[in-house]
């Protein structure tokens, strides 16, 4: 016994005495936070992969950006808040550029440390709807739509459905969302709209341990009878979701997601689940020089965990496009600092004069995979149109144009979130980042 | 040779009923004291402070907090989880409705909340027992799971369904939010959880721990000694909480900055219980050290691969992880079932003899 408890001792001494890691070589840090275990992983496989592999390819293709290697650095967070803070406390040190916290949980305690440890924060299209407000919030990014654009364009795109926005009086819309963070973000909105436009709003919580267990919920649709669903849901909660709905026989055409759905979500249901809708604002396939250049680059070799018939689906997409604006904003803050290696603070003005025109997009081999979009220092997010792909039982496709938000009933909102988060948090200090010109 | 009793001589009852009768145990606490309060802090880097001592320091104290429950009092509770969100709330509702009172006030008077919840949840105990009793106190666990997901007034109606921690001063110093130093929220939870364990360490040496391990180990017999059974399960009750409580509120405040409901779910119940059973039933040490082996390992782990060299996807690690703390908690169990305190005591017997073992 008391060899094995020196033992122990000796080895409980090695992991208190195990170095923290040493701080990043030559080259940019970036962090990307992900899951590919959990429940969450479903989703947040493709997203890594995305995100992971065109990275790769400009490290392999360009030798980084702007000459500099970017250094890749994943940290496995579960979609657990806890784990994602852990994950930041151990980036941190090394210099990180920017955070990507892929979680609305984790986005929230990050939110308040950006400004203090100067990392922004891209949060892209979740997180803090309120966080949109630059001049509260410069540290953090959530281009290019709110979920609250989301759930306006949503609710847009019901009324072209019904033949005007006047005529969802009396109509009665579901909503069925995670009971985290993230899908409590839309209900102040929806509950306005409801209002405004006099229909009625029936909510359909999912706690994160019952995802896979919906039927309760399932059955107060089928009491309820909406016209409509509407759907925020992650990981686990979307493909039960959607069985749930072909095995009760819910229109299909009626069933309208934010944009998260993946294909194998829909898939898993079988040929019922043609007619699915959910929100975008990408293009799906590989027939884009960038996308190319990854699978000639990256696919197949060390380090890519991708597997061919996952590339070029919608969240390996969603992925990529992540990186995109990760790569845009380093490639700017070199252009604005004339620096080689850049810091968070650069980076942070390189996302606020983020531009990307159709030109550019078509430089960078993403000619109409996205529509151009452009921050200020005043607007973080773009509120950017997006539109209604429908499922055809095998891939998702564009059904409708783009649909704007309802800016007019988001922005008021939007505001009044961040002044009341400002309010809120006694002490939240005001912008004093000074806002580029250049753009 | 080093460590024996030999030629020191006990002069009077209170040197014979010392909780550290010897001069070695007294001298490494002492050691371990310094250690924690001074190099730690002037030492350590922000991710050991952060990431380390600080989780490793809360999950302590609501170890020990479930300790008394489960282990002094034998009464079974998976409401732990629950208990310490009623302190993290608490101490939300109280320092935005009173920003100008010390957070440090708040964060002790926040464990009497959890502590009067605790007293309602453990009303049942006299009737019940064992699994029934854990039955029952999962009832807690969900119902204050509910109660932070569907009452908007505990997180003062914010869209996000979260709380998030405002920045709290002390002596000029920023304790909470995103500006205090790693070092100064250490040392405020390092305090907190010294005094409280010095404070508990005496309940549980003196009359009430007595009664306390009466009730557990024969709760007949200790009704016939004159021992009233319901105020000393609801006092274990009451104490439990209060200290779970305060670890809940330090976990938001000092820890996180903020919380979603579902920080406080029934894995953290089970989280903290495992820390409890692999620790040691009835002994403060052993709540720390099961807090460190559950917590702290699978960090080991992470940080240990790359810092070998090995070049491992973050992701399989972590599927390592989750298998090799599995089998490192069986382990543990099959070699002493006593938990890592009793491990640490039979270390202590064999030091005593050694070189010389009989």
């Amino acid at each position: 016994m008391l060899k094995r408890a020196l033992a122990a001792a000796l080895i409980g001494g090695t992991f208190a005495a195990a170095p923290v890691p040493a701080s990043a070589q030559e080259g940019i840090y970036v962090p990307l936070f992900t899951y590919r275990t959990g429940p969450f992983s479903g989703s947040g496989t493709h997203i890594a992969n995305g995100m992971r592999d065109y990275l790769t390819m400009l490290n392999e293709r360009d030798g980084g950006i702007g000459g500099v290697k970017l250094i890749i650095d994943e940290c496995e967070t579960g979609y657990d808040t806890k784990k994602g803070v852990e994950c930041y406390e151990a980036v941190k040190g090394k210099k990180p550029v920017m955070v990507n916290p892929w979680s609305t949980g984790i986005a929230l305690p990050l939110i308040p440390k950006a400004a203090v440890d100067k990392i922004p924060i891209l949060s892209m299209a979740y997180g803090l709807s309120a966080s949109a407000d630059g001049t509260r919030f410069p540290w953090i990014f959530n281009p290019p739509n709110t979920y609250w654009d989301g759930a306006s364009m949503i609710i847009k795109h019901i009324g072209q459905q019904e033949g005007g926005l006047d005529k969802l009086k009396g109509k009665k819309i579901g909503y069925i969302y995670l009971d985290a963070g993230f899908g409590k973000e839309p209900i102040p909105l929806l509950e306005q709209l409801a209002k405004d436009y006099g229909f009625e709003l029936k909510m359909y919580p999912v706690a994160s341990t019952e995802m896979q267990n919906q039927a309760s919920q399932w059955l107060g649709v089928r009491r309820d009878r909406p016209d409509y669903m509407i759907m925020y849901g992650w990981g686990a909660l979307n493909p039960t979701a959607v069985k749930e709905a072909v095995k009760i026989n819910y229109p299909m055409n009626k069933f309208i997601s934010v944009w998260w759905p993946s294909e194998d979500d829909a898939r898993g249901a079988g040929p019922g689940a043609k007619g699915f809708k959910t929100l975008n604002w990408h293009a799906t396939g590989t027939e884009f020089p960038a996308l190319k250049d990854i699978e000639k680059h990256v696919l197949g070799k060390a380090g890519s965990q991708t597997q061919k018939e996952t590339f070029g689906e919608v969240l390996y997409n969603r992925g990529v496009y992540n990186s995109l604006l990760i790569a845009e904003g380093i490639a700017n803050a070199q252009k604005i600092t004339g620096k080689k290696q850049v810091t968070g603070e650069d980076v942070r003005r390189g996302l606020e004069n983020l531009n990307l025109s159709a030109a550019r997009l078509k430089e960078l081999g993403f000619e109409g995979f996205a529509d151009p979009i452009q921050l200020s220092c005043s607007d973080h997010n773009g509120h950017k149109a997006a539109f209604i792909q429908e499922f055809d039982g095998k891939t998702y496709v564009k059904v409708t144009e783009p649909i704007t938000p309802l800016t007019e009933k988001v922005k008021p909102l939007l505001d009044a979130a961040a002044k009341e988060y400002a309010e809120k948090n006694s002490g939240w200090p005001a912008r004093t980042e000074p806002c580029d010109k250049s753009s | 040779m080093l460590y024996r009793d030999a030629g020191q001589f006990k002069t009077g009852y209170a040197a014979d009923m010392a909780v550290f009768p010897l001069r070695e145990d007294r001298l490494g606490l002492a050691l371990i004291l310094l250690i924690a309060f001074v190099v730690v802090p002037l030492t350590g880097s922000a991710f050991f402070l952060n990431v380390v001592m600080i989780p490793f320091l809360i999950y302590g104290l609501a170890a020990i907090g479930l300790n008394i429950l489960v282990g002094y009092t034998g009464l079974l509770s998976l409401g732990t989880g629950g208990f310490m969100g009623v302190g993290a709330y608490a101490c939300y509702k109280l320092t935005t409705a009173f920003p100008d009172v010390n957070i440090i006030v708040w964060i002790f008077a926040s464990g009497i909340f959890s502590c009067l919840v605790g007293l309602v949840f453990g009303l049942p105990s006299l009737r019940i027992k064992g699994f029934y009793l854990a039955v029952a106190t999962l009832a807690a666990q969900f119902f204050l799971s509910w109660a932070f997901q569907r009452v908007p007034w505990l997180y003062n109606y914010n869209v996000s369904g979260a709380i998030e921690v405002p920045t709290r001063t002390l002596f000029g110093a920023a304790v909470t939010g995103p500006n205090a130093s790693p070092a100064v929220r250490y040392l405020v939870v390092l305090s907190t959880v010294a005094l409280l364990t010095l404070l508990v360490s005496n309940v549980v040496h003196g009359r009430i721990g007595r009664m306390w391990m009466a009730v557990r180990d024969m709760d007949i017999a200790a009704q016939l000694i004159g021992i009233r059974l319901l105020p000393t399960k609801l006092l274990a009750f009451a104490v439990s909480s209060y200290l779970c409580g305060v670890a809940g509120a330090l976990l938001v405040f000092m820890w996180y900055g903020s919380a979603e409901p579902d920080v406080f779910n029934i894995n953290l119940s089970f989280t903290i219980l495992f820390m409890v059973i692999l620790g040691g039933l009835g002994s403060l040490l052993g709540s720390f050290l099961g807090a460190g082996l559950i917590y702290l390992l699978p960090i080991a782990l992470r940080t240990i691969s790359p810092a070998v060299g090995l070049d491992i996807a973050p992701s399989s690690i972590e599927h390592a992880t989750f298998m090799i703390v599995g089998a490192l908690i069986i382990i543990f169990l099959i070699a002493e079932p006593h938990g890592l305190a009793r491990l640490w005591q039979t270390l202590k017997q064999k030091l005593r003899v050694w070189p010389f073992p009989y």
